[in-house]
């Protein structure tokens, strides 16, 4: 990588922004900081210009694929396009500018912002209490597991099992042990779905919730929610959704009517705010009615003198977040759902199962494919027979990546052998699926005729299989002053 | 009907079907009982176009009293500061923030150069061996640092010295719910650290002793003598900071932290009605393996160019799974990139000018403030950019009355349940910093004046 | 694969040889060459109990964490802490170098549960 850092750049003396002149008496940082109190260790933060901090950021940008550039088919991320109407409602300074302290007669048109996403939400859930305030999709799992774990202690059952099948996403497990409780996992049958029979076994008096997710991680809908449902809550538990992959069901169907009494939604996944770098997210919650109560304090409330939060909830779970979530996120979702209205929503879900279906169709021979059948907004492929030829899975995200898309997701779920999992979304022209099908389908035959350009990828890249041993073996993680330029 | 993103041509969908080999749509959604399948559109606003939606949302951005429209003194964890134009110009390229986390490090040198930029950043800030990059805000990263301190050193209690921000113990009781982890809290009459308290506290071996500096009254202690104590009784010390006062005042690093957690919304992103914010989470090298959330390693490629990548995976959720070090996956990291714009433009003077005006306005407005018949400081000790006022009125009447000219001059502490210090409904939480020009603080004084007349 | 024929194997992929009462751990060729470049081992304290089939520590390449699991109950009493700065030993020489535990076994008739050289080869050729 040829672009220096940004401390290789600075020298003394140079000013980046210039503040405005101390207009009051100053007294002196001598008179206002006791001496013992005073930083005594030089702060070594760059010297650069602004020209400077641009160019440096902006050289390091283009290193990036990002999917204003090409498809990005991460299968359970949902790379969908990022409106750009909402980045620009978002920056409006009634909402960046807004104090979360503001009095709150002084601040009704943020509260009213909130309701409406929340009655949103509720709606496309069909689920009708909602929190706002989880700040990513983990933290709706952990808020959504204390509100099980609080429900079942106020009824006096001590309950600290929660069922999770083996192709679940690491947060689920994560989650559970955070809140207190024990993974049970459940092994998927051979059609890669919910184990009827095991799940019989695995539910008892202990059991708090089951997490599932549905579709599930190989992007099936597990056709037997009822019956899963059924035993679950017969069991005495209760049924959450991890809605990482809710894309497939907007304006289709709704958890609240399937079963499920409580989940999280991703809205930098299905409700298009842009992915960051890594995040920003937010994973509101949404819950039955007889749950409301334990949700996350403050909750809004509406009354003839307009909105205002109510802070006094003795059964709430607690705070998650400092304030009421990510706020900038939430502006972006609203605006989005505004945009498409239901008919839009169902358009979005419609065109991503057909999309996925469509890539299904075209790479079901040139890989391998464990559970047949249609799926729904994503699929996953083994690259097993590749594999017997030497390429892996790994191997062919590397050789992706010299065609300038980005790989999918692989190794996971982890039920699949080489697991490549493709989500295309909804966002993705008819053209840019076909051009993913013939880059996929050459590199198959790479992998038959010439493993080799496979195993050695990539080849156009600005930097190239790092050696990510030695990242973990010899620790660095930060810049330190005397640190030698470039290549060791 | 024709719906925004979703590029649908004219008969696209009938060739995709028959490319399939599905006779309909309706054929792909077998799997899913037609009992499911929505029958009735759901009612929601919309479609609308642009154009509406701009209305409908302006309409209610105007209605909130931002910092364009009234003189606003509100601090109490979120603090206004100048935002330099080029942040956003840069941190808004597509590049950037269309992208995912960087899980093919190859075709993401951009964001992961820029967050071990960042990782450094904080580490000089702070003065502490390591950072990670990010966590949701400055709460969630306490509790997980108290969640760390739980898991090494095996014991089940906390101790809180000195006044720390009501929602931060909030957040943190929450997640200490599913441990059942026990928290004392510092009854702090004078508003700093209970020092003989924390003593008695210290004998039944917490876990942490956790200290707010500045604390939540912006009053500023050395806490070294603290940190050594609680090290000594085999608790962990865990700081909560402010990133400005770092550019001025001793670092958690100096003063002997284990782990030291912050808010970094004010390293250049604006209040934001709390959120999207910026958990920064610092750590002492011996923590590395137990540290939450992404790392972000420097290493070489194959070819022995410099290359980045995350590292230390194993400890995160999507491997280690039930027994990883924290349940996050999605991070700030957008923040976290505005952050290391912003440091670069500020550089080691522009931090160290800005604390200083910072410190100069509150230290002026307190003055001018506490010479008003019938207000005055609460406590006596040092602070950085806010303070607490004592008001010859309940304090939500003085809002009330500085409201009406276009002044919010602090947050009532009357509003915090169990926050403490006697007659706190008469207490007012002001903060200044180098947004407030010197007739905004008279503004605010002469708004004060007339609030108290009533 | 290497499969030295003097060593008994656990079904997890740990090796142990018996020098008298002193029983020496690490991992298989096979086991390493699943896990890929390691990177970290963690490993109990001299002194630590450990019953057979019992986890004594984690294993860790860049993308995999295992357990791993005692072939003989006893006392730890010497742990290979050249492995902290250079856990490859275990990937360049996992019978020799790459040794992790020494274990004063309480009953050394444990070690006839475990596999021989064969039985592990054919263990691990049936796709274990």
């Amino acid at each position: 990588m040829d672009e220096p850092l940004i401390f290789e750049r600075s020298r003394p003396g140079v000013r980046g922004a210039i503040l405005p002149e101390l207009d009051v008496p100053a007294h002196g940082i001598e008179a206002l900081v006791p001496e013992g109190l005073r930083r005594v260790k030089p702060l070594g933060l760059p010297e650069v210009s602004e020209p400077e901090v641009v160019r440096h950021f902006t050289n390091l940008s283009v290193l990036n694929h990002h999917v204003d550039k090409a498809i990005y088919p991460l299968g359970s991320c949902t790379m969908k396009y990022n409106p750009k109407l909402n980045d620009r409602l978002a920056a409006l300074p009634g909402f960046a500018g807004l104090h979360p302290f503001t009095p709150e007669g002084d601040c009704q048109g943020a509260l009213e912002l909130m309701s409406a996403l929340e009655n949103a939400l509720a709606e496309i859930t069909g689920l009708p209490a909602v929190s706002l305030q989880p700040a990513a999709g983990a933290e709706g799992e952990l808020t959504a597991m204390l509100v099980a774990r609080a429900r079942h202690a106020d009824r006096g059952e001590a309950r600290d099992e929660v069922v999770i099948p083996d192709s679940a996403h690491g947060t689920n497990p994560a989650s559970v042990r955070i809140a207190g409780m024990k993974a049970v996992e459940l092994k998927s049958n051979p059609q890669g779905r919910v184990d009827l029979e095991a799940l019989r076994k695995a539910v008892g008096p202990r059991t708090a919730a089951m997490m599932l997710t549905n579709p599930n991680t190989l992007g099936n809908f597990e056709t037997d929610i009822e019956k899963i449902a059924g035993i679950v809550h017969g069991a005495g538990g209760l049924m959450y959704l991890d809605g990482a992959n809710m894309n497939a069901l907007v304006g289709l169907a709704r958890p609240g009517e399937m079963g499920f009494d409580m989940m999280h939604l991703n809205l930098h996944k299905t409700f298009s705010t842009p992915h960051g770098g890594g995040g920003p997210g937010a994973g509101p919650i949404a819950v039955r009615e007889e749950l409301r109560p334990y949700l996350p304090y403050p909750v809004l409330a509406e009354d003839e003198s307009g909105f205002r939060f109510e802070y006094v909830r003795p059964k709430s779970v607690g705070r998650v977040h400092g304030f009421f979530g990510n706020f900038g996120v939430l502006v972006r979702a609203l605006a989005y759902i505004m945009s498409l209205g239901a008919p839009g929503l169902s358009a979005v879900s419609r065109a991503a199962i057909l999309n996925a279906n469509y890539l299904l169709a075209h790479l079901r021979d040139a890989y391998t494919l464990r559970y047949p059948g249609p799926c729904m907004h994503e699929f996953v492929l083994s690259a097993a027979r590749q594999k017997k030829r030497g390429v892996r899975a790994s191997d062919i995200s590397k050789r992706l990546l010299d065609f300038g898309v980005h790989a999918p997701t692989t190794y996971f779920p982890l039920i699949v052998e080489e697991a490549l999992m493709i989500e295309p979304t909804e966002s993705e022209p008819k053209a840019s699926l076909d051009r993913f099908v013939e880059i996929m389908r050459t590199i198959a035959r790479e992998a038959e005729e010439e493993p080799e350009r496979v195993t050695s990828a990539p080849h156009a890249t600005p930097v190239a299989r790092p050696d990510e041993a030695r990242a973990a073996r010899q620790l660095k993680l930060r810049w330190t002053p005397g640190d030698g330029e470039g290549s060791r | 009907m024709r719906f925004p993103y979703v590029p649908r041509g004219d008969g696209e969908e009938e060739a995709m079907l028959a490319a399939i080999g599905a006779p309909d749509f309706e054929a792909l959604l077998a799997p899913v009982p037609e009992k499911f399948r929505l029958r009735a559109p759901l009612n929601l606003p919309g479609p609308r176009s642009e154009f509406e939606v701009t209305r409908r949302l302006t309409a209610m951005a105007e209605k909130n009293g931002h910092t364009g429209r009234r003189r606003v003194f509100l601090g109490a964890g979120i603090y206004d500061h100048i935002v330099p134009a080029a942040v956003d110009h840069v941190s808004f390229r597509s590049e950037f923030y269309t992208a995912y986390t960087p899980y093919q490090p190859e075709v993401a040198q951009g964001t992961l150069t820029a967050t071990f930029e960042f990782q450094t950043m904080m580490a000089e800030l702070t003065g502490m061996d390591l950072t990670n990059a990010s966590l949701y805000d400055g709460a969630t990263a306490l509790a997980e640092a108290a969640l760390l301190a739980v898991s090494v050193t095996k014991r089940k209690g906390l101790v809180v010295a000195g006044p720390l921000h009501p929602h931060y113990l909030q957040v943190l009781r929450t997640f200490c719910t599913g441990q059942e982890i026990a928290i004392a809290v510092d009854p702090g009459p004078d508003g700093t650290v209970d020092r003989a308290w924390v003593r008695d506290q210290l004998a039944s071996g917490p876990a942490a002793v956790i200290a707010q500096g500045p604390n939540f009254f912006g009053i500023v202690e050395d806490l070294s003598d603290l940190f050594a104590e609680a090290r000594a009784a085999g608790a962990r010390a865990i700081q909560v900071f402010e990133p400005h006062a770092l550019a001025i005042y001793e670092t958690p690093g100096t003063m002997g932290a284990d782990l030291a957690v912050g808010e970094g919304i004010s390293l250049g992103t604006p209040p934001s009605f709390g959120g999207p914010s910026l958990g920064l989470f610092t750590a002492r090298e011996e923590f590395v393996r137990h540290v939450p959330g992404r790392l972000i390693g420097e290493t070489v490629d194959r070819d022995g160019k410099r290359a980045y990548v995350m590292t230390l995976q194993t400890r995160e959720q999507h491997i280690r799974r039930e027994r990883a070090t924290s349940n996050i996956c999605t991070n700030q990291g957008l923040l976290a990139l505005r952050a290391v714009i912003y440091l670069s433009l500020m550089g080691p003077e522009g931090m160290r000018e800005t604390a200083e005006q910072c410190l100069e306005r509150a230290h002026y407005a307190a003055e001018r403030l506490a010479a008003l018949d019938g207000f005055r400081l609460r406590y006596p000790a040092p602070f950085f950019h806010e303070f607490v006022l004592e008001c010859p009125r309940p304090a939500r009447e003085i809002v009330r009355g500085c409201l009406a000219r276009g002044v919010i001059p602090g947050v009532n502490l009357g509003r915090f349940a169990d926050l403490g210090p006697e007659g706190a409904d008469r207490l007012l939480l002001v903060c200044a910093t180098e947004t407030h020009a010197k007739e905004d603080l008279d503004a605010l004084v002469e708004a004060m004046k007339e609030a108290a007349r009533g | 694969m290497e499969t030295p024929k003097d060593l008994k194997y656990t079904e997890d992929h740990e090796w142990v040889r018996l020098d008298g009462k002193t029983a020496v751990v690490g991992i298989t060729d096979y086991a390493q060459g699943e896990l890929g470049d390691i990177v970290f081992v963690e490993l109990p304290g001299t002194g630590t109990e450990v019953e057979q089939g019992g986890v004594f520590g984690t294993i860790e390449a860049v993308k995999t964490v295992s357990d791993l699991m005692s072939p003989v109950s006893g006392k730890v009493v010497e742990v290979n802490g050249s492995l902290n700065d250079s856990p490859e030993h275990i990937n360049k020489s996992p019978y020799g170098d790459g040794w992790m535990l020494k274990i004063e076994v309480t009953d050394p008739g444990e070690l006839d549960k475990l596999m021989d050289a064969d039985a592990y080869t054919a263990h691990v050729g049936e796709g274990h």
